[in-house]
């Protein structure tokens, strides 16, 4: 495998601790529907750091998606509409951009990985094809230097036969071969923010291993910060930095990797953590289970969202909506009323703390 | 551990058999020409696999896409013919029923599909969905409203929604339809066909705490097929793991994934991650290449040999059998040996 060769643009160092690369802000995007407003991601603000892995995690429905797809200025109109928030590239907001400027960071600066790479790829293209037009579109190079550098690219993700495989088509690549040609197209404007929207989900298990392993390879040696969106725990744990918890549209915690896995505070954090099964634990009688479903998202009311389904509810919990408050750590928050107390963890001991807290408040 | 300890309480009756398949193949022919048709190939999507499911017990039967899973589901069913070798339930060939027999035998088992959108009748209410397996049998008690109501409560799910379509409900309340559909007839076996895959975490947990709970209480049997090892840990008592149309490993739940012998067990065991980030990061991992080939001109020898890290010569001209290999279960790898990779 020959290094990709191309110009490097400046960049920062690549140490997590030293500035942003992306800043969401307030981030509220909405859905206008037959059945009315779909609050699809409401007030959601994050930031991602030069080369660190961020993972956002969530069921179905908690707006991942949307809020990748609104950074990537994807969403349909008029149907969505982007109604508050900023979202910063390098200190410059996307939302209040010149297109010609913010079609240079969309695409450029920052690329995305979808979950299914066969409705992702044009059916009718060659697949190297379709890699030296995004090369062309936005670098001045000739056709031919395009086309080297798409070959390039597909050996660097791991497909063997690269050449002859460029001339390939989308159907004559399996699931697992389609998403690195996904990765290829992805990095090869060498990005410095790569958005991966569930990108092993439809794979099989050994296959999303090797394309786990790319993606990992791919920052390790472009330094590029990836923002995984997914609802697999067992993925999280094994690639993020950092997570954001989502529910129903909302933030509702954020933590690097290790405290979040070790130290959660919100109890839907806990109940995702309890209700997941495990291959290194063995059988138990009764898996932990939230109950219920998700809430719709036509009008919420002004309360926490996963009242409805926590086991440690109080009246408060319905009647006002739990900001973000620092917890442990300033780098850990969660949107719970009771998450800075002392001792609050999975148990009875929490349910006795939140049923104190509320006589307290109230 | 409700089939754990009801096994040893009662190991005369848990050690028989319900069901028990013998070299069962299916080879889907592929045909070329109009006029003149010609077999030119055949994908084998079962090649010759034996196992048995015991009374009141979980098998759980996994791999990947592609590896023959559902066909055996529906060979099982006998929704599909096999080509060759036996599904005896109870001891009564099954492949060989015909007319009233085979309807007769149907009654005993049932399957609840992945995809719980697909698999439930839009235009149809809850009652009829759920109450038609009582109708076409003749098992319809004074309109069956109350039979449907108890089954509707029995898995989770308000009577008085009997009459809503499933439109109405969400994911996992649909996939508790569909279990209740399938328990309408009380059958012996249950075929559950990815049955948590489509569903969100939270939700998956109450689907596969339903089934432990209504195993318990109706005693009933489970082929449960999954490609998440994770989901079956937690649900099976033994585990068959099927790999381009055989079975190349297959044994007891724990034993199988604490010291798995087989190197495609292994790969899988090790490639799902622990939700863990210290276990995860500590753990080793193999990495295999390429995908699963192609099941028309499967590789000669062991199937698994193109993406094994442990293939030697033999590999390619000898086609291990499935046997114990003195590792107290059976594996099919000239090479097993057992391997501890979940810290």
């Amino acid at each position: 495998m020959s290094p990709v060769t191309r110009e490097r643009d400046s960049r920062g160092p690549r140490d997590p601790a030293t500035g942003t690369l992306l800043e969401v802000e307030d981030l509220t995007t909405i859905f206008h529907t037959e059945a009315g407003t779909v609050h699809a991601v409401d007030r959601v603000s994050f930031d991602v750091r030069p080369g660190e892995v961020l993972a956002i995690v969530g069921e179905s429905g908690c707006g991942k998606t949307v809020t990748a797809l609104s950074i990537m200025g994807l969403i349909p109109r008029p149907a969505g509409e982007i109604t508050s928030g900023s979202i910063r590239y390098r200190g410059k907001d996307m939302l209040r951009l010149h297109k010609d400027e913010r079609r240079a960071i969309r695409g450029d600066r920052i690329a995305m990985v979808f979950q299914d790479p066969l409705t992702a790829l044009n059916p009718v293209h060659k697949v190297g094809t379709q890699i030296a037009e995004l090369i062309l579109a936005h670098r001045d190079v000739s056709r031919k230097e395009a086309w080297r550098r798409s070959v390039e690219l597909l050996k660097l993700v791991g497909i063997p036969n690269a050449e002859e495989r460029a001339r390939q088509y989308p159907h004559h690549f399996s699931g697992g071969m389609r998403q690195r040609a996904m990765i290829a197209m992805a990095i090869a404007l060498d990005p410095e923010l790569l958005i991966a929207d569930e990108p092993t989900t439809a794979l099989d298990v050994t296959v999303q291993a090797q394309i786990l392993r790319v993606l990992l390879d791919v920052r390790e040696r472009f330094g590029m910060a990836i923002m995984l969106i997914t609802h697999d725990l067992g993925v999280v744990a094994g690639v993020a930095d950092r997570v954001v918890v989502m529910y129903a549209g909302k933030k509702i915690e954020e933590a690097d990797v290790h405290t979040l896995y070790g130290n959660p505070k919100h109890p839907y954090t806990w109940g995702l953590l309890g209700s997941t099964t495990r291959v290194d634990r063995p059988r138990l009688e009764q898996l932990a289970q939230i109950p219920g479903a998700p809430p719709s998202l036509l009008s919420p009311p002004p309360a926490c969202r996963f009242a409805p389904r926590c086991a440690y509810a109080q009246p408060l919990c319905r009647r006002e909506y739990p900001e973000l408050r620092p917890v442990s750590s300033t780098e850990h928050v969660a949107a719970c009323h009771f998450a800075d107390l002392d001792g609050w963890e999975p148990g009875l001991q929490a349910k006795e703390l939140a049923s104190r807290q509320e006589e307290a408040v109230s | 551990m409700s089939v754990a300890t009801e096994a040893a309480a009662v190991p005369q009756r848990s050690r028989q058999e319900l069901v028990r398949v013998t070299d069962l193949v299916k080879h889907f022919p592929i045909t070329r020409g109009v006029i003149i048709r010609q077999q030119v190939g055949a994908v084998h999507a079962v090649d010759g696999i034996s196992f048995t499911i015991r009374k009141g017990e979980t098998l759980g039967l996994v791999g990947e896409s592609g590896s023959g899973k559902s066909t055996t589901a529906r060979l099982l069913l006998r929704l599909l013919d096999p080509t060759s070798g036996q599904v005896e339930l109870e001891g009564q060939d099954i492949t060989t029923a015909a007319g009233s027999q085979l309807r007769e035998v149907r009654q005993e088992m049932q399957m609840i599909f992945q995809d719980p959108y697909a698999s439930l009748d839009p235009r149809m209410t809850v009652r009829d969905i759920v109450g038609e397996p009582l109708m076409v049998w003749n098992r319809w008690r004074n309109g069956g409203a109350m039979q449907v109501a108890e089954l509707l409560e029995r898995v989770g799910l308000n009577p008085d929604h009997a009459s809503r379509f499933p439109h109405e409900f969400s994911g996992g309340q649909r996939q508790r339809i569909g279990i209740a559909r399938a328990l309408a007839l009380r059958p012996k076996l249950i075929v559950c066909d990815e049955p948590v895959s489509a569903l969100d975490v939270s939700v998956r947990a109450q689907i596969l705490n339903l089934l432990a709970n209504l195993q318990r209480d109706f005693d009933l049997t489970y082929l449960f097929i999954s490609h998440d090892l994770s989901v079956v840990r937690q649900v099976a008592d033994r585990v068959a793991v099927m790999y381009l149309g055989k079975v190349v490993e297959i044994g007891d739940r724990d034993e199988l994934y604490r010291r798995p012998v087989h190197p495609y067990t292994q790969a899988l065991v090790s490639a799902v991650p622990i939700p863990d980030p210290t276990k995860e990061r500590k753990r080793e991992h193999i990495v295999l290449g390429g995908d699963i080939p192609s099941p028309v001109n499967p590789p000669s020898g062991c199937r698994f040999r193109t993406r094994c890290f442990k293939a030697q010569d033999v590999c390619a001209e000898q086609e291990p059998e499935l046997v114990d290999r003195g590792h107290g279960h059976p594996s099919a790898c000239h090479f097993a040996e057992p391997m501890e990779l979940i810290p």
